[in-house]
């Protein structure tokens, strides 16, 4: 029995940590069609400069906020130096300038700060809470990243949903010539787009690191596993960015935790098969008529 | 006249025959200059013949190369080689049928197992390991092929990362069958006589990377191709007009899937063992890039693709070495190099080397007109541009202009018409290009000739198989092509 | 106008066209240098050896120290003389611990650098990729760092380990286990691969079968985070002392979920994965809230305090070590960037060590050096060799494992006083004697020998 709550709940916090990176990916992929390889290498190089910026003395709090406007202000970068010029050339381009992009990343953290494993500060306590008489896999700062995630989830789906930005959002990436024609400035949305997206893959990075060993490849495969959880999601809801997550997470732990650690890869492998057979445009994916 | 809409198709200068005379016409310019000299290069009309004089030139291209460079050029030639076939099948898959696989790494693995199993437990010829390990792969890709041709773009990215991530962890799963992390190892075929065994393993990746490529360049001129090429277009009018699209795509896949195993059992025998740590996830991220690189679609562009990744690999670790720092600043900073220069290179070749490279062939093939020049020149453009483009169809999304046309501004009337790049990127595949084939090519017709005759039909010169027919030559209808020739003289006399 | 459209293109083009050509031609300028007049790779005054190392990529923390290290020490033998007259040029390449690439760079190595032999390449699946080729050239392929099983056999006759065989050391802490821990329920932790298995192997040798509740494993190409659920399992499972075969980092990733849920049993790790100045800063952040983010540095190793390990030569912590005092003199003085970065830690250690026994071999080989005469000094000489090891070298005709012993010692290293490079080092509480043994069915016996001194010439020269 506390085997299978331990198991349940690190299931639910990995979980989170895939839809934090999920919600990046789709964010870009709605506003550009762009799978971002570099979601993850973004994410640690902004946690990387968040390290920086903690030992030289910042405290942890100004240093999160700093870390997700850098994050922001970068992807917004990203996206006019190298998404822009791409625009109209073929499809793929993009999605080899973003690994590229992650492999420059990598080689530049490891120059500037050496490829050693190390530790990263959590913003809470990592010891487990105590419930009833047993420690559980659940502390304050699991507790902190669920509250975090969920609220990245709840506040994208917000300015999507409520506000005129968001519909311009929308409509920008739903049609972009008609928007276009209706005044709205695409390109300027699109940057938006990558923006927010970078902001939460530092959040995601400043997340993901005190649970790793924090090296300039910490990021790799919660990519992978990011990107699983976005397909299963649909890669356009952010909400299904947060299911995916969760889904993936939670998978991942019971057959690790169960079966074999090998095998986990296979586990979300069958998962994501078995759920584009059933909806081969993801769990809450549009059902617009697919072209391929 | 084809009823499925497919790309506008590059045109070669050679003559041949065409069931188009049509369409012929704009083939007919890149012609014309050459049947003035007189001394026009004439390669075989058929398809295959024409890819077998390729081969053959290659073969002597590579033998030469082979044996005058050093044991350590050929060990390098002859990875070059192999990765050569797997992107030629990953090119097939995602230029030619708009597919796009992230876990090529996986049927890399698929060859490589199945040979060293083969060797271990059976005995049945480097050739029967070869095709085994290919037929092998294969039916893997119709197994991933068949949930696949359901998936769009990005979907079938996600299930093909995770496979190439999973696969590896199999085989130490099962490590009595697959040897666990030790692997299993290979032996190399030997060769005859005193012929160096590095020379001689080179010289049989060489001869299987042309001997696939020719099948693959036939392949895609054949039904199958055009098949291919008008899924990739358009699966619903595909389908309209008669072709199986599921079964289309998973032949695509099983093709490219195939020519991943046949690279990765010969990459078996370059290593002499097989372990899963050979075959990581970069790797198949980096086959995708380096298919990119040298040209999504094209054959030719295959071979700059795969020079790009032998040498990827080993320059970092000889940099690392030069710069010879005493910690590993140095390294990271030649990863991070790699990193620029693949970003460069597509920015700066947005159709991949090869693009670039036809596109420079056309330039110089204008300015070589009517010099004594213009046999080589015919020779070497023989060689390269029309091998990738005539055969095989245009990279990925780009339009290509005849040999002979007005320059080409591929980039610019992309930019113009595509709708900010916002269409196309569910497909990984480009959705604007009915547009852009529309309006790129009127415009080409009026600005050059005023009278927009190869609309016949209404198909814009939408055909990937745009021949010139010799007897239209001087067909009395097409006098404008004469003065299409008098600006070439015009031009090209100092 | 149709020129003016064109020219970006051509531009752009022309890159493309030039990158190509640089990657061509790099290849073609890559070739040539120089082979030896007898013996390829050795002149009158330089010998050549190579290896290929991780320098970078997911695996190259804390590896990518060795060969620097190495390079340190021939530097050092380099600037007093070189090996009779001839100075090592050792060429160390980046394969990315992908054995692929590991192939075509010992090609490299072999055809183009034409180097005498393949000394310290790391890793197990690099190294059995390249063990059939340099063995088909008679190219001397030794101490390969990594501790597999599969280091010695007949059909690889120039080739050999140096470090502990993982079943060696397993068969160490095994024992340890079993003569200390009694009645206790043991859980098992490993990397699913060769290291792992090989060490459990040797573990579950003397521990008896009974006394073990749980085994757990890790899938090394796919950590990503914690693991939580291996030990939520172990302690599901009531282990009271856990027996680690990880890599450092696994190590930190398996201590910290454990703390989190108030599983504290008693760490016995193998040495690959209980390098303190590794681990330590992993386990930093765990202990480290965020209001304390300022003392990251100073990071607190109180899990690590109380781990039992094994170890075949002198600690890092172990200042007053006449072995410790000249190796910290090697680095800080010829590889000064290395040193203001790591200091001596396990990995610089490591180097050093392996270095100076191919130095003490090429001294055996003699003033006319061949692969075979330093195969044969390697078989015949090296007890006699003085190395940093507690316990001698063991090569023979038929033995290629270089170290088979060891002892079991204590992290004992209080909370919060953790290494720097010129800061203090983890301190270590000695709980055995030195142990021998073989990494087949043979006991584990106590090794009666001395510890070896640091020879003169390096005490007075470093």
């Amino acid at each position: 029995m506390g085997l299978f709550v331990n198991i349940l709940l690190s299931g639910i916090v990995q979980g989170m940590v895939f839809a934090a990176i999920a919600l990046g990916l789709v964010l870009i992929s709605r506003a550009t069609g762009v799978v971002n390889f570099a979601q993850g290498a973004m994410g640690m190089f902004t946690t990387f400069i968040a390290f920086t910026l903690l030992t030289h003395g910042l405290g942890y709090w100004p240093a999160f906020v700093a870390t997700l406007a850098i994050g922001f202000v970068f992807g917004a970068l990203v996206e006019r130096t190298l998404i822009r010029p791409l625009q109209g050339k073929p499809a793929l381009n993009p999605v080899i300038v973003t690994i590229g992009l992650l492999i420059v990343l990598e080689g530049a953290a490891g120059s500037i700060w050496g490829n050693v494993a190390r530790g990263f500060p959590a913003a809470f306590s990592q010891r487990g809470l105590v419930i009833g008489t047993t420690r559980v896999a659940f502390s304050h700062f699991d507790v902190f990243i669920v509250i975090a995630v969920a609220a990245l989830v709840v506040g994208i789906v917000a300015l999507f949903r409520w506000t005129d930005l968001g519909l311009r959002m929308r409509a920008a990436a739903f049609a972009p010539e008609v928007s276009r024609l209706l005044g709205i400035r695409v390109g300027r949305l699109f940057t938006l787009g990558w923006a927010l997206a970078a902001a939460a893959g530092a959040l995601a990075g400043l997340l993901v690191a005190p649970l790793s060993s924090f090296s300039p490849y910490y990021m790799d495969l919660n990519l992978v596993f990011g990107f699983t959880a976005a397909v299963l999601g649909g890669l356009v809801s952010p909400i299904g960015a947060l299911i995916g997550g969760l889904v993936t997470g939670l998978a991942i732990s019971f057959v690790g935790g169960y079966i074999g650690p090998d095998l986990e890869p296979l586990a979300a492998l069958v998962l994501l098969l078995i759920v584009l057979m059933l909806r081969p445009q993801g769990l809450l994916g549009a059902a617009e008529a697919r072209r391929v | 006249m084809t009823s499925v809409p497919t790309r506008p198709a590059p045109v070669s200068p050679n003559p041949g025959g065409s069931d188009h005379p049509e369409r012929g016409l704009r083939g007919l310019r890149g012609l014309k200059p050459l049947g003035r000299m007189g001394d026009r290069v004439r390669l075989p009309a058929q398809p295959f013949l024409r890819h077998l004089v390729f081969f053959v030139l290659g073969a002597a291209f590579f033998y030469v190369l082979t044996t005058n460079v050093s044991t350590y050029n050929d060990f390098q030639i002859g990875e070059i080689a192999l990765y050569a076939i797997v992107l030629g099948g990953l090119s097939l898959l995602t230029g030619l049928n708009g597919q796009f696989s992230l876990g090529h790494g996986a049927f890399m693995i698929i060859g490589a197992y199945t040979l060293a199993l083969l060797q271990l437990h059976a005995h049945v010829g480097i050739v029967g390991e070869l095709v085994s390990a290919t037929l092998i792969a294969a039916a893997a890709g119709v197994i991933v092929g068949i949930p696949a041709a359901r998936l769009s773009a990005p979907y079938l990215a996600g299930v093909t990362l995770m496979l190439a991530l999973a696969l590896p962890q199999l085989s130490s799963q099962y490590g009595s069958v697959f040897g666990g992390e030790q692997g299993l190892t290979t032996t190399p075929p030997a060769g005859p006589g005193s012929i160096n065994s590095q020379e001689w393993l080179a010289w049989i990746q060489i001869f299987c990377a042309l001997l696939v490529l020719l099948l693959l360049a036939n392949l895609a001129r054949s039904r199958f191709g055009r098949a291919f090429r008008a899924v990739r277009d358009d699966e619903i009018a595909a389908a309209i007009s008669g072709i199986h699209v599921a079964r289309t795509k998973v032949l695509a896949f099983a093709v490219s899937a195939g020519c991943a195993g046949l690279g990765g059992a010969l990459l078996a025998f370059s290593t002499g063992v097989v372990n899963n740590g050979e075959f990581p996830l970069s790797l198949s991220i980096a086959l995708l890039a380096a298919m990119v690189i040298g040209g999504a679609g094209s054959f030719v562009g295959v071979w700059w693709g795969a020079v790009a990744l032998v040498y990827m690999s080993t320059w970092s670790g000889s940099l690392s070495h030069q710069f010879s720092l005493g910690t590993s600043a140095a390294a990271y900073l030649s990863d991070a190099i790699f990193g620029v220069v693949l970003i460069v290179a597509i920015l700066a070749a947005p159709t991949g080397i090869q693009g670039g490279i036809r596109w420079i062939g056309r330039r110089a093939w204008r300015g070589l007109v009517g010099t004594p020049l213009q046999t080589a020149a015919t020779t070497a453009l023989v060689a390269l541009a029309p091998a990738s483009s005539t055969e095989t169809g245009e990279p990925l999304g780009h339009r290509v202009i005849p040999l002979d046309g007005p320059p080409a501004d591929d980039g610019g009337s992309r930019c113009r018409s595509a709708p900010a790049g916002g269409d196309d990127r569910v497909s990984g595949d480009d959705s604007v290009s009915g547009d852009d084939r529309i309006s790129g090519d009127d415009r080409v017709s009026g600005d050059d000739r005023a009278s927009g005759d190869d609309r016949a039909g209404g198909t814009h010169g939408e055909t990937s198989t745009v021949r010139p027919d010799p007897e239209h030559e001087h067909d009395p209808e097409h006098e404008h092509e004469h003065e299409h020739e008098h600006e070439h003289e015009e031009r090209s006399t100092p | 106008m149709k020129l003016g459209r064109g020219r970006p293109v051509l531009r752009r083009s022309i890159a493309a066209v030039g990158a190509a050509v640089l990657f061509a031609a790099y290849g073609l300028v890559a070739t040539g240098g120089v082979a030896g007049a007898s013996t390829t790779g050795v002149t009158a005054h330089q010998i050549t050896i190579g290896a290929t190392v991780p320098l970078t990529g997911p695996a190259a923390p804390g590896y990518s120290e060795i060969a620097p290290a190495m390079n340190a020490l021939f530097k050092w033998v380099n600037a007093h003389g070189g090996v009779y007259g001839r100075k090592i040029k050792y060429i160390y390449l980046n394969d990315q611990y992908d054995p692929k690439t590991t192939a075509t760079l010992t090609r490299k190595l072999v055809l183009t650098d034409h180097i005498f032999a393949d000394v310290g390449s790391l890793g197990t699946p690099t190294n059995l990729a390249v063990q059939k080729y340099l063995a088909a050239q008679k190219i001397p392929h030794l101490f390969i760092e990594s501790g597999c099983n599969c280091w010695s056999t007949p059909k690889y006759p120039t080739e050999t380990g140096w470090e502990p065989p993982y079943t060696v050391t397993g068969k160490i802490l095994g024992y340890y286990i079993k003569s200390h821990f009694k009645n206790k329920k043991i859980g098992e932790l490993y990397q699913d691969t060769e290291f792992g298995q090989d060490v459990m192997k040797g573990v579950n040798m003397e521990v008896p079968a009974s006394a073990v509740v749980s085994k757990q494993s890790y899938d090394v190409t796919t950590l990503s985070g914690a693991m939580s659920s291996q030990m939520a399992a172990l302690k599901a499972a009531g282990a009271q002392v856990v027996v680690m075969a990880t890599i450092p980092a696994a190590t930190a990733l398996a201590m910290l979920p454990a703390y989190a849920i108030g599983f504290t049993p008693q760490y016995v790790v193998d040495n690959v994965g209980a390098d303190a100045p590794t681990v330590g800063p992993l386990l930093s952040s765990f202990t480290t809230a965020a209001t304390h983010t300022k003392k990251i540095a100073a990071a607190a190793t109180g899990l690590l305090n109380g781990m039992i390990f094994n170890i075949y030569q002198p600690p890092e912590g172990t200042a007053s070590n006449g072995w410790i005092k000249v190796e910290k003199k090697i680095l800080k003085k010829y590889t000064p960037s290395l040193w203001a970065k790591h200091g001596l830690d396990g990995n610089t250690e490591y180097g050093i060590a392996l270095a100076y026994t191919f130095v003490q071999a090429l001294k055996a080989a003699g003033k006319n050096l061949t692969r075979a005469s330093l195969m044969n000094a390697l078989a015949t000489k090296s007890k006699s060799f003085v190395t940093p090891g507690y316990v001698p070298l063991h090569y023979s005709k038929t033995v290629h494992y270089g170290y088979e012993g060891g002892e079991v010692v204590q992290d004992s290293t209080a909370a919060g006083t953790f290494t720097t490079p010129a800061g203090t080092w983890p301190q270590v509480k000695v709980l055995s004697p030195v142990y021998v043994t073989t990494p087949g069915k043979g006991p584990v016996k106590v090794y009666h020998g001395k510890e070896p001194k640091v020879p003169k010439e390096l005490a007075k020269t470093a």
